[in-house]
């Protein structure tokens, strides 16, 4: 007997938020070490902030950017990302869920497999970094001289849209990769937290090599780069156009389109069809 | 005459080796290790290179050649010297298993950080000297003048690892006192690094951070190695560096044998 | 209707390169033309040794691993491209594995996997609150997973799977280091859901007690392929699975040979302490504990009951022959 469609989908929900709602309860219950760790995130972003701080202070620009225009790169990747990271950072583990044999269990429920991944934690103490995300880059936008108008938002808005949806396809595609790479899940790192690394850089001031990965492999620099560029009204790299960073959702798209192929490619492999 | 044994029947010596020999069973996590490595490298170098360019050619006191000695030797290094706070000894504190350690003849904390240091200098192997081969190949960085540079960078280097077990030793201690040691361990994450020169060298800070740097034992842990190796200081310079590091390896190692001390009384008293 | 329908499925692993030799691979044939069909309702044991194929069928079945050749269809569907409408039908229970969420308190788990099976509000309290009476679950409902007893977590895991009602129950090692107690209450536990909702049970084991009080079948595997399909009895008469009595005895005593029924196995302590098998099919424990209270005083006595090791390695050599 077929279920109506719009009944099953929020059954579905609910299932979702029944799991999610329980691991934000235990994290929470556990209060000391949770308050612990978020002051620790806070800690580490302002850190990382201090850095950018530190290199940009010793000297006046750094591939065209400023202190003050730096940090809008810096906000909005470090806010994509820490996003990302609060709803899928658990994938890049997947070598312990299938150890733990927690994957083999998500076989046996009537969901789909990636969507159980995703949904299977949620890891609040990841706010911590969001605020020094979103911090700097309100601070970045206050300072710089910013022509406002709705497209300006409208870009913004954009860019952290397409930032998280980059991103958390990153972790996406490391997941899939690591059914090959069980005891060599750090080479995902590269891409995934280098690719963090390098969404708060000038894409300018990459080696060659890197464009290629970063621009359009693991497209980050569609993450905050390109679109404060557009943003600034500065030239792209290698003579490419300033209006780049509209482009932000095709990058969005292809990199959304790579983490499903990567899924599917691992989770075959896991299944011992494909390998 | 007393016949001295020959090293394999000396514990402390097995520890050093059982921690370089545990290393080598995973030669796919070592490549995975060297790829994120360089990129990180290639990312670093790419924006140090970049901020020395911008200044006219000198940052800081260094060049371009140094600057890129600074980024590869800083990556080749990453896996012989903890940034990241947990160890062992924090485990087996938090599950009782110290208490089996200390019924062995054995000095613990000389163990633990020998075990350690074992797999730091390991690591130098597939992750240090691979990181610095890409540097010479992918950057114009600067190599050891002498003979004496390379000496001298080597013994900074060994001490530099042997600083970092035994701080990480020292502070894992703390889990005698505290029942959660994590927010210790995130803190030394976040500051650890960063005082340490990984992310960018410790003179590009202003004053009161670099003095507020040069008050802790991080920069002995890869600055100063990197300074002497990278021939940025040599001479009287370098013996000072070493003179340093020195100093506060007896600083963490004195430290870290009274908190083991402490916490094994603390034990006793309460029957672990 | 076939609950389970398996054709030539096969399954091959072709393991990592050789260390010493790079270009050799291992090949391991897990699974092997195995052909197997389950009706409704009926209770099935799968067993064999270590290795045999047992957990590869199993993931086979529902949707974990791909054959390699072969076919296979669990309540008449696809394992592999209908594999959600699958887990809405069929329950599963991996010894090994948990199901429920380790830091939450049982009740919690419960209440996510309604959710997640989607039963109403009022299915999920109704069918809980059962499940918990008969499995006497109530006492630890608020304790976290992490702490139960492995006997507790083991009924947890069976309600786990049985919430949404399944057609068909599979059970991997259910019973395996549990008390004997824990062991008993599930069994009965099974017992009585399978009389009372038709569930079809397939489960694998190394528990000949789980065998004899829950499989009315019972399949052999051996090197992935079947070695022996029929019932308890057809099988205790291809092994003569048979029990042995241990009777201690208050004076060293001849070897009891020529027992009616009983077949002397050996002799401990000048005879002190002697084993005997018999065939339970032909004759009961009572039976040759007569006879040998005819001979001798019987100070203290236990029963043994075949080691399923025992069976499958005398299966084995049966159908290797």
């Amino acid at each position: 007997m077929a279920e109506p469609e719009e009944q099953r989908r929020v059954r579905v929900l609910r299932a979702y938020r029944a799991v999610l709602a329980s691991r934000a309860r235990s994290q929470a219950s556990h209060r000391a070490s949770f308050r612990m760790d978020l002051v620790g995130a806070v800690l580490v972003g302002l850190i990382e902030f201090t850095e950018i701080w530190v290199l940009y202070s010793a000297t006046d620009q750094i591939g065209g950017f400023t202190l003050a225009q730096i940090m809008l790169v810096f906000g909005l990747s470090d806010l994509a990302f820490s996003l990302a990271d609060l709803v899928a950072g658990h994938c890049d583990n997947l070598p312990v869920y299938v150890r733990a044999g927690t994957l083999d269990v998500f076989f046996l429920r009537p969901q789909p497999l990636l969507a159980q991944l995703m949904t299977s934690d949620l890891s609040l103490r990841r706010i911590g970094r969001c605020l020094v995300g979103a911090t700097s880059l309100t601070v970045g936008l206050v300072l710089n001289d910013i022509d406002w108008s709705v497209g300006t938002v409208g870009l913004l808005l954009l860019a952290l849209v397409c930032g998280f949806v980059i991103f958390t396809a990153q972790f996406v595609t490391a997941a899939g990769l690591q059914f090959f790479l069980i005891n060599g899940s750090e080479m995902t790192n590269a891409f995934v937290y280098g690719g963090r690394y390098a969404a708060t850089q000038p894409a300018v001031v990459w080696p060659r090599a890197l464009l290629v990965v970063f621009g359009v492999i693991f497209p980050v620099a569609f993450a905050a780069y390109l679109p404060v560029s557009t943003l600034l009204d500065m030239p792209g790299p290698l003579g490419l156009p300033t209006w780049l960073g509209w482009c932000a959702p095709v990058a969005a798209l292809w990199a959304v389109t790579v983490a499903g192929l990567c899924w599917r490619w691992g989770l075959r492999h896991y299944r011992g069809a494909g390998g | 005459m007393r016949q001295l044994p020959s090293p394999s029947r000396n514990p402390y010596w097995r520890f050093l080796v059982a921690g370089f020999r545990g290393q080598s069973a995973y030669p796919l996590a070592t490549l995975a290790g060297l790829v994120a490595n360089a990129t990180f490298g290639l990312l670093k170098g790419g924006i140090m290179g970049a901020a020395v360019e911008s200044s006219g050619g000198e940052l800081a006191g260094y060049s371009a050649a140094t600057m890129a000695a600074f980024v590869w030797l800083g990556q080749g290094m990453l896996g012989s010297v903890n940034f990241w706070g947990g160890s062992d000894l924090q485990t087996r504190i938090k599950s009782g298993d110290v208490a089996v350690d200390f019924l062995r003849p054995v000095s613990v904390q000389a163990a633990n950080v020998l075990t350690d240091v074992g797999k730091g200098l390991f690591a130098l192997l597939p992750r240090g000297l691979p990181s610095v081969v890409i540097g010479v190949l992918v950057s114009s960085m600067a190599l050891p003048p002498d003979a004496a540079a390379y000496g001298l960078g080597l013994l900074s280097l060994l001490i530099g690892i042997t600083v970092s077990h035994a701080t990480v030793y020292a502070v894992a201690t703390s889990g005698f006192w505290l029942v959660e040691t994590r927010g210790i361990s995130v803190l030394y994450m976040a500051v650890s690094g960063f005082f340490a020169g990984l992310f960018t060298p410790i003179y590009l800070f202003p004053d009161w951070l670099l003095t507020l740097a040069l008050l802790t034992p991080f920069p002995s842990m890869m600055q100063f190695p990197i300074d002497v190796i990278s021939g940025q200081v040599t001479g009287a310079g370098a013996a000072q560096h070493l003179g340093v590091q020195l100093v506060w390896l007896a600083v963490v190692l004195a430290v870290g044998h009274l908190t083991t001390r402490a916490g094994r009384r603390r034990l006793e008293v309460q029957g672990g | 209707m076939n609950v389970i329908k398996a054709e030539g499925l096969t399954r091959v692993f072709t393991g990592r390169p050789d260390r010493k030799n790079r270009l050799r691979r291992s090949r391991h044939v897990a699974v092997d033309h195995l052909d197997l069909s389950v009706e409704a309702g009926e209770s099935v044991g799968y067993i064999g040794a270590n290795g045999a194929g047992k957990s590869t069928t199993i993931k086979m079945l529902v949707g974990i691993l791909v054959p390699t050749s072969g076919a296979v269809t669990t309540v008449g569907l696809h394992p592999l491209k209908q594999r959600r409408a699958l887990a809405r039908r069929i329950g599963v229970v991996f010894g090994q594995r948990s199901q429920l969420w380790w830091d939450l308190p049982v009740r919690e788990s419960f209440s996510i996997l309604s959710a997640i099976h989607g039963l109403s509000a009022a299915d999920e309290r109704t069918r809980t609150a059962e499940l918990v009476d008969m499995l006497e679950m109530g006492e630890f409902l608020a304790t976290p997973v992490r702490q139960l007893s492995l006997g507790q977590r083991m009924r947890a895991e069976v309600t786990a799977a049985l919430l949404h009602r399944p057609e068909l129950l599979i059970l991997d090692e259910p019973t395996i280091g549990l008390d004997v107690l824990s062991k008993q209450r599930l069994r009965e536990f099974l017992v009585t859901q399978r009389r009372e909702h038709g569930t079809t049970l397939l489960l694998t084991t190394h528990d000949m007690g789980d065998v004899e009080r829950l499989c009315d079948r019972i399949l052999v595997v051996d090197h992935g392929r079947l070695a022996f399909d029929g019932t308890l009895d057809g099988l205790a008469r291809t092994v003569g699975a048979r029990r042995e009595l241990v009777v201690d005895l208050a004076t060293a005593t001849g070897d009891l040979v020529d027992l009616d029924g009983a077949e002397h196995v050996r002799s401990e302590s000048d005879g002190l302490r002697q084993r005997l098998a018999f065939d339970p099919q032909r004759t009961t424990a009572a039976r040759v504990l007569a006879a040998v209270s005819e001979r001798a005083e019987v100070l203290d006595l236990s029963i043994t009951e075949p080691d399923i090791e025992d069976v499958v390695r005398e299966i084995y050599r049966a159908t290797r022959r």
